[in-house]
């Protein structure tokens, strides 16, 4: 009923209750139904914008020409949205009294309804999500059979609760429109069966030849189920051979500890146990680093300066969160860190002769001051050699089994990938290949250029070329077949998360389009094709079970999501002796420039490329969204007048390609950085044509550094950065919305931060002065407040995934991003002070400050943002007519406002994804941060119904949740009890902009950081001023 | 003679009266009402229509299209929330004022010369309160909605926000294009009776007849109709400062810096009048060419109004200064001070300098008589501040809003096609309504021109004296 | 020269001003009406339903207790609506093949679900919860109306945000003892019939309203009528 729904979207901004009532049908929700609406619209209508933006060379010309004048009407112009909500728009106008009448609805029940269902009641399943092989355990809600969001696992050690941007997007991805919906075969449709006939014939050609010309090629797997069975596989075809390969492997990790101790080890790190921190450009509090999730509550759990905090050095060649929370940050280019690492080692007394520095001596003295209770920690990107002198310097000052631990390596089968891949290749140059299966990976678009793997594999003659994959990519367009595959939602398996416990991961909704798992696609190589991928985990899982009685055992470790006691326990390694031998390095001469390369901190090697949420998601340092910008040095930039936006050419061994640069405060001079994973050319609408393919010069010799010659061009690109402005020193005065000062200046004035702004009396106001603890006004006497501890926060970004992830938060696209109208209602501005090329830098999360003298309310001519008795801030979207006051009238600018129709309507799909406990905004309408005031309903409900208070910390919010680091703490400020109002009660607790007396119930506790004194003076003079300047 | 107008006029301005010899009774009346009756139409004025409707047209197509996409077919975002639409609000109620302030204010001054140009000033008033009130319901996310500003009893049991200075302008705006309305159309009267009476054609003697409301200039009905007329001038007369002091209030009551200062009531209105002066010259220099109305509408008329206008600008210029002021004094760490600094120099600064050469530094020329009264120079330097006016808004809304406290939610705003589109579209429907103003109805209000010939001046007299009185008694 | 306009024209002239005042008031009180009839609300209205399901038979006939079908009313959101199976586990003992029934058993035995109009539709901006107005004793005919006399059901409310806040703003005006929040025969105090609770006895709904509050523990007005309480 299109009219229906467009007349009732554009009048009243309502979330589709229509779908949890189709989704009470049948078991979990019809999926029948599902799939046809999903065939009934024709996909590329939706995002129309992006899809512009991917397609057409007349899109980035007209960004040039006359961006952003009139770029508004790009998004879905001719479109079937586009005349939807004209037909909504001018229906609404037909009638004013219509659109207050309600359509008809239906209610569709269960014939038989499962006993444990609780209609409207979500419920939460465990499970676990994979990145590069690693898995990260998390609960997943489920609303109606439908998963609408995904928790850490509190109960994990690995998680303890909270979870990473890669795990919440994970969420988008399985409900991405664009995937990959049923086996092909020459680019036609086919059946799963179909193709088990055909493999069968193929495999029996296989078996005669003991699987002579078959090989494997997986991305990194940790599962043992899928382990064993490959191992099977090639027991079955003894010759065949099983290649592993993804782009951004951790082979200098794998070859660094044989370098060191002469095997594959896996190196954990102790941090709560770490007083002094030493980063060789290893970025272990980003995301994609194994563990990091662990690694940053550790770490966040010692910056309490009451406490005995830890100290971190980073030495590092790329500007990385990590680099940001450093006490002392040394900007070398990648290829200098060796050196540094060979000098630290050789000032520690491990031989060698040592550079000497300021820096390094500081560093040295401090880690002999703390030997065995400090570590060292080596970059993946790093050469084997910086691996082996950080084993090696940990060994020598005894911080082996204390803050570092050695285990059995959590990938099934470690192996060079790059060099695994270079086999492969040379098999198919040689034509050894007839049966090719590609489970998982993407080679034809991240395979190293030198490699040609398109040509080659166009070339091979192999007779059977199978691609397994979630979207029918690059790699699928080379391959006679394609499986589409099962998202790790849909389907049973396992994997080890970075200590190696093993965490089921069961399905939480029938296979969208009938995906099949990589367990079931391996088994049907085996000719086992009627096995399901849950008899395939569970028969595994039987012959490990310790227990007598599986059946309750299995129940009991699906039910956690992890199978107890399957942590690695530390293994004994001792390093070789001596150092390892100096290699070297390629320094960038005059000419040429070095060139790191790194993977986007969003979009990940690009297999999050066609995931929006990431696309918009604003990178940690830049916040940028959308592109790959290649980041140069202010000073880089100052010497040769590049800019910002401006296009070069990089040329690497014969190969070239176009990129924007973007100046980087704090990277390294002669150095450009770039970040894989864009410019991809088969991933769908959202993906397709974004940012720039950095894989195109990339070599499989030199996979994470090398030298280029880099030319400007005489063309610019738009570049879409969500915070123009980076730094808190205007023109006139340092505006003190972080505040930030040294542990020294904290003894001595432990309120530093509240004295750097006045704050006018509790009754300076003309506003009614709400007593919120008075029974008779608010009579349960909640008031809801929150704090974010700017020194744990490590600019993750988990809290806006997770935010635009529990509140249906729309992507805006590109083109709307560069005209200042990106949704995130919460976000993390990232500050520089100081020297631009090692500036002082900080991130303050901004979500709504619920400010008890809200600006905005008084403000709105029709009441629809108010306070509630409760302390919040209401937002009311379907009283909101849109005249955007409250927005100019925010001080801290977090409102957020629908200036076209931003939410997808149409999708079937992005129905299904949506929290049915939160409103779906429409056109016109302000939208903001509520607190996640669903939730706190729920839990009021429940209370009362139980006739108890609120327990502190029964409420999370979507964002305190996914805090690795436990920045954020919400909670009732009227309870002194309340872990947040004891935070509130610190010395460093302040509240932004106090001065304007808007009282925000979101305050901050100002970041103190513990300098080295050796070295105190010459840095941090950004910050001391700053201090200064309150 | 106590109420000679001339003597209303200063020394040096005797020789040039505010209606030339050599006119009576008959020949004013003939004079102003052929052109509506007899006077051909021109090609000219026929082509004017036609292009300025053009316009119109384009107007429509923008709003159109505006309710079909959202506002954000417009340049504005996050943090400049408010872009052209706003800006020209406030400018064309700005330029309403003349009106009032001329027929009401000036009447109740007795200030005889308004006589020869008030009925075009109010109409011109109407005009341009058309115009401001279509930007608060368009601007606005979802316009069919903007009845909720209203206060209706509705099914939600749930009122307006009272506090909101967007609900005051409502009031304030809807009331003052009331007032203004009846206040026109009650002086319309006795000259809509004297076109129906000379009036050929049956059908049109027929519609002016009806809008006369069956006037016959009885004295009971020149009683009841002075009475009237200073009643409404009476009322209209705080309207004038009222509503743009609350239109200031859309600034001047929110936090933002560049907003937040008390300066605004005033310095609004005086720049409200202002520009309406400017844009009275505008409209009354060509017109009294175009149909010679030199002898009624005379260089005194613009001698007088450059004066208001020399007057209402070192106002604003005041207004300008305390702000700079304000914001040194708050210090050079005050939040005030930046905004200032950054209109100086931040990304707008030229907008904001133009503004002090449009609206400061070109209208200074008026101090020279002899520009004050040459028709050319003035229309040129009207259109100025009229930009100039312009400008001040777009300063005060866009450079408030796109840096204010934090830093990382600076921003810039680029109008659109769209956001021009409107705004010349606005245009285009005031002209055209003044041309069809010029046509159908006396745009000189012949029965106050009949006033000011020496014959009527003992009757005038007589009348004036009563009002005259009640007036007293009105301000004591 | 003669006059346009005929005398009897002065009459009609002020006869017009008095017309506006008039009309303009009709149109709003229509308008006013207009808004709150059945054609906007469906309030009294029945829609087509695959089975023409008796309330008054099941409920007042054979009196079954609202929770048999409705099972997560005092635990969830929403009050559900039963499941085939619910239908089946009488349905497969009597009235086995009466014609009426054959959607249901058809729905049985394919698995197919069956497919009702909703009747008490609110906005979807609105969210409900059953489980708390249970709780607070709200009684089910306190919204629903008679259902237990409903050969065929209909909403008998309008679900009105006036509607809603009407007890929002005085819920003391409805309450009842929790114990008789499922009883359709339930009757507010009156100085006949008096109402115990907490052994005592109320004779009228005021003071009755007032004991409930305190004892369940009724929020303020000020916290049941903040926006949030219904609209996120």
């Amino acid at each position: 009923m299109a009219p229906e729904n467009t007349k009732r979207e554009d009048t009243c901004p309502g979330k589709k209750k229509t779908l949890d009532v189709q989704s009470l049908d049948a078991k979990a929700l019809d999926l029948a139904a599902v799939r046809e609406e999903i065939a009934s619209t024709s996909g590329p209508e939706y995002w129309r914008s992006l899809e512009e933006l991917a397609g057409s060379d007349e899109f980035r010309e007209m960004m040039h020409r006359e961006f952003p004048k009139g770029a508004s009407e790009w998004l879905d112009s001719f479109s079937r949205r586009g005349f939807l909500q004209t037909m909504g728009a001018s229906l609404a106008l037909a009638g004013m009294t219509a659109c207050t009448r309600q359509p008809l609805e239906q209610i569709v029940p269960y014939v038989r309804q499962p006993e444990d269902m609780i209609p409207g009641r979500p419920q939460f399943y465990a499970s676990a999500t994979t990145l590069g092989g690693y898995a990260s355990p998390v609960l997943v809600e489920s609303h109606m059979g439908r998963p609408t969001k995904i928790e850490g696992n509190p109960d994990h050690p690995a998680s303890l609760g909270a979870s990473d941007i890669f795990a919440q997007a994970s969420l988008l991805n399985m409900y991405d429109p664009d995937r990959s919906q049923t086996p092909v075969y020459l680019g036609e449709t086919r059946s799963w069966k179909n193709f088990v006939d055909q493999i069968r014939t193929r495999m029996a050609g296989q078996r005669a030849v003991e699987g002579e010309g078959f090989r494997l090629l997986t991305g990194p797997i940790s599962s043992p189920t899928l382990a064993n069975q490959i191992q099977a596989l090639l027991k079955m075809y003894p010759k065949a051979k099983w290649h592993q390969y993804s782009p951004l492997h951790r082979d200098n990790v794998l070859a660094g500890s044989m370098l060191a101790f002469g095997q594959a080890v896996e190196t954990q790190y102790r941090l709560e146990a770490a007083d002094v921190i030493l980063s060789l450009d290893a970025d272990f509090l980003s995301p994609s680093f194994p563990g990091s999730a662990r690694y940053t509550h550790d770490y966040a759990a010692r910056r309490n300066p009451d406490a005995a905090m830890n100290r971190l050095y980073v030495v590092e060649s790329v500007p990385s969160p990590t680099g940001v929370k450093a006490e002392h940050r040394l900007s070398l280019r990648a290829s200098e860190v060796e050196g540094f690492a060979r000098s630290l080692a050789a000032s520690l007394g491990l031989g060698g002769n040592a550079a000497d520095s300021h820096f390094l001596r500081a560093v040295a003295d401090d880690f002999k001051a703390h030997a065995g209770s400090c570590v060292v920690i080596a970059g993946e990107q790093q050469s084997p050699e910086v691996h082996a002198l950080a084993h090696a310097i940990n060994a020598h000052l005894g911080n082996v089994g204390k803050t570092v631990v050695y285990t059995e390596t959590v990938l099934a089968n470690p192996v060079d990938q790059t060099a695994s891949l270079r086999d492969l290749t040379q098999d198919l140059r040689e034509k050894k290949v007839d049966v090719l299966v590609i489970l998982d990976a993407n080679p034809v678009y991240d395979a190293p250029a030198d490699l040609n793997f398109a040509d080659v594999v166009l070339n091979s003659g192999a007779g059977l070329r199978l691609h397994y994959g979630l979207h029918q990519n690059e790699t699928a367009e080379l391959c006679q077949w394609h499986v589409n595959a099962a998202h790790s939602l849909e389907a049973w398996s396992d994997g080890r998360t970075y200590d190696g416990s093993v965490c089921i991961i069961q399905p939480l909704i029938a296979p969208l389009y009938d995906g099949k798992s990589a367990h079931e696609l391996v088994a049907a190589l085996m000719g086992q094709s009627t096995l399901t991928g849950h008899d395939i985990l569970r028969s595994y899982w039987q012959g490990q079970a310790k227990s007598a009685d599986f059946e309750t055992w299995w129940r009991k470790t699906v039910h956690d999501g992890f199978v107890a006691g399957t942590a690695h326990p530390a293994k004994a390694v001792t390093p070789k002796a001596g150092l390892p031998p100096l290699k070297a390095a390629a320094a960038a001469d005059a000419s040429t420039i070095e060139v790191s390369f790194r993977g986007d901190p969003a979009i990940y090697d690009g297999s999050f490329a066609n995931n929006g949420w990431m696309q918009e998601l604003p990178k940690p340092m830049s916040k940028m969204t959308w592109d790959n910008p290649g980041w140069i040095g202010p000073a880089y930039a100052a010497r040769t007048g590049l800019k910002s936006e401006d296009m070069v050419t990089l040329e690497i061994a014969g190969r070239s390609v176009q990129v924007p640069v973007w100046i980087q405060a704090g990277h390294p001079d002669n150095a450009i950085t770039v970040f894989l994973g864009y410019g991809r050319r088969r991933v769908g609408r959202v993906g397709n044509g974004a940012g720039f393919n950095l894989y195109a010069v990339r070599s499989s010799d030199a996979p994470w550094r090398t030298t280029a010659k880099i030319t400007p061009l005489a063309q610019t690109y738009k570049l879409a950065s969500t915070q123009g402005y980076q730094t808190i020193e205007t023109a006139t005065i340092t505006r003190p919305v972080i505040r930030e000062g040294s542990l020294a200046e904290y003894k001595k004035k432990p309120n530093f931060a509240q004295e750097m702004e006045d704050t006018p009396e509790r009754n300076v106001t003309l506003y009614p002065n709400v007593d919120y603890s008075d029974p008779n006004y608010n009579k349960l006497g909640y008031a809801w407040g929150m704090t974010v501890d700017l020194g744990a926060c490590v600019g993750c970004n988990a809290c806006m995934i997770a935010c635009h992830s529990e509140n249906n938060i729309p992507v805006v696209g590109k083109p709307q991003v560069v005209v200042g109208r990106h949704m995130h209602w919460i976000r993390v501005d990232a500050y520089y002070q100081g020297d631009r090329d090692n500036p002082s830098a900080s991130f303050q999360p901004v979500p709504c400050m619920q400010c008890e003298n809200a600006p905005c309310e008084l403000v709105c001519p029709v009441g629809a943002t108010v306070h509630s008795s409760e302390g919040l801030n209401d937002m009311v979207y379907n009283r909101c007519i849109g005249t955007r006051y409250c927005s100019n009238n925010c001080p801290y600018k977090v409102r957020r406002f629908n200036f076209l129709l931003f939410q997808d309507w149409e999708t079937p799909q992005f129905k299904m994804m949506r929290n049915p406990d939160v409103s779906i905004r429409s056109r016109g309408v302000m939208e903001k941060c509520t607190y996640c005031v669903q939730r706190i309903t729920v839990a009021r409900i429940d209370s009362e119904r139980e006739e108890r208070a609120i327990r502190d910390g029964e409420i999370q919010t979507a964002c305190q949740q996914a805090c690795p680091s436990n920045a954020i703490v919400f909670g009732n400020v009227n309870d002194p009890q309340s872990k947040v109002s004891k935070l509130k009660a610190q010395a460093r607790n302040y509240s932004m902009l106090a001065e304007l007396n808007t009282r925000p119930r979101t305050t901050y506790l100002a970041e103190v950081r513990n300098p080295n004194s050796q070295l105190e003076s010459a840095e941090h003079a950004g910050v001391d001023s700053a201090v200064e300047q309150g | 003679m106590s109420t000679d107008p001339t003597i209303a006029l200063a020394e040096e301005d005797r020789e040039i009266p505010v209606l030339e010899p050599g006119h009576d009774m008959a020949s004013v009346t003939a004079k102003i009402s052929d052109i509506v009756l007899e006077r051909p139409l021109s090609i000219a004025w026929v082509a004017g229509v036609m292009f300025c409707s053009g316009i119109v047209l384009m107007l429509g197509t923008a709003v159109t299209y505006l309710f079909f996409k959202g506002t954000g077919i417009w340049g504005i975002n996050i943090p400049v929330g408010w872009g052209f639409a706003i800006v020209n609000f406030v400018w064309w109620i700005g330029i309403g004022h003349a009106g009032t302030l001329i027929s009401a204010i000036l009447h109740l001054l007795r200030q005889s010369w308004r006589n020869s140009i008030n009925r075009f000033a109010e109409a011109m008033t109407l005009f341009a309160v058309m115009c401001a009130g279509l930007f608060p319901l368009i601007h606005t996310g979802r316009p069919w909605l903007a009845y909720w500003m209203f206060p209706i009893p509705n099914t939600m049991s749930y009122w307006p926000q009272f506090r909101s200075p967007l609900l005051w302008d409502v009031f304030a705006v809807s009331t003052y294009g009331t007032i203004s309305l009846v206040f026109w159309y009650t002086g319309l009267i006795p000259d809509l009776a004297t076109l129906r009476d000379r009036a050929s054609n049956k059908y049109i003697r027929l519609i002016y007849g009806a809008l006369a409301m069956g006037w016959r200039g009885e004295a009971r009905h020149w009683e009841r109709y002075e009475s009237a007329y200073l009643l409404l001038a009476g009322l209209s007369t705080p309207l004038v400062l009222s509503v743009h002091t609350v239109v200031s209030f859309d600034f001047a009551i929110s936090i933002m810096p560049g907003w937040h200062t008390t300066v605004f009531p005033p310095y609004f209105v005086a720049g409200a009048i202002y520009s309406g002066f400017a844009m009275v010259l505008i409209l009354v220099i060509p017109v009294r060419a175009v149909y010679n109305l030199r002898d009624m509408i005379t260089e005194k008329h613009l001698d007088i109004a450059a004066k208001v206008m020399l007057a209402t600008g070192l106002i604003v210029a005041y207004g300008y200064i305390l702000e700079i002021y304000m914001a040194w004094y708050a210090g050079p760490k005050s939040i005030d001070w930046f905004t200032v600094h950054n209109r100086f120099f931040g990304p707008y600064a030229g907008p904001y300098w133009m503004l002090w050469v449009c609206n400061i530094i070109t209208p200074q020329v008026l101090w020279i008589k002899s520009i004050r009264r040459s028709p050319v120079l003035l229309f040129l330097i009207s259109l100025v501040v009229l930009g100039g006016m312009w400008l001040e808004r777009f300063v005060i809304i866009i450079l408030s809003l796109h840096r204010d406290f934090v830093p990382s939610s600076w921003g810039m705003y680029y109008p659109t096609k769209w956001d021009w589109m409107t705004y010349i579209g606005t245009l285009g429907l005031f002209t055209t309504m003044i041309f069809l103003f010029c046509r159908v109805l006396p745009m000189i209000s012949i029965f106050e021109i009949r006033m000011l010939l020496p014959e009527s001046h003992v009757k005038h007299a007589a009348e004036s004296h009563a009002p005259a009185a009640q007036l007293e008694g009105k301000h004591l | 020269m003669a006059q346009i306009f005929h005398r009897s024209i002065n009459l009609y002239s002020k006869a017009s001003i008095v017309a506006v005042v008039l009309l303009g008031g009709a149109a709003f009180a229509g308008l006013f009406a207009f808004e709150r009839s059945p054609y906007i609300t469906y309030q009294g209205v029945t829609k087509p339903q695959p089975v023409p399901f008796s309330h008054q038979h099941h409920v007042a006939g054979l009196g079954i207790d609202c929770r048999y079908c409705h099972t997560t009313v005092e635990t969830s959101n929403y009050a559900s609506i039963p499941p085939t199976k619910t239908c089946m586990n009488c349905h497969s003992q009597i009235w086995t093949n009466a014609a009426l029934l054959e959607p249901v058993r058809d729905s049985y035995r394919s698995g197919r679900s069956l497919v009702w109009s909703k009747l008490n539709d609110l906005p979807d901006y609105v969210y409900f919860n059953h489980s708390i107005h249970i709780n607070k004793g709200v009684g089910c005919n306190t919204c629903h109306g008679p259902v237990d006399k409903m050969p065929l059901m209909y909403a008998a409310s309008t679900l009105q945000m006036e509607w809603c806040l009407d007890c929002h703003r005085a819920p003391e005006k409805y309450l009842r003892p929790r114990d008789e929040v499922f009883n359709m025969e339930y009757k507010q105090p009156a100085n006949g019939e008096p109402v115990s609770f907490d052994g005592k006895d109320y004779t009228d709904q005021k003071t009755l309203g007032m004991a409930l509050v305190a004892k369940y523990h009724l929020r303020n007005v000020t916290d049941i009528t903040s926006c949030s309480t219904c609209h996120r």
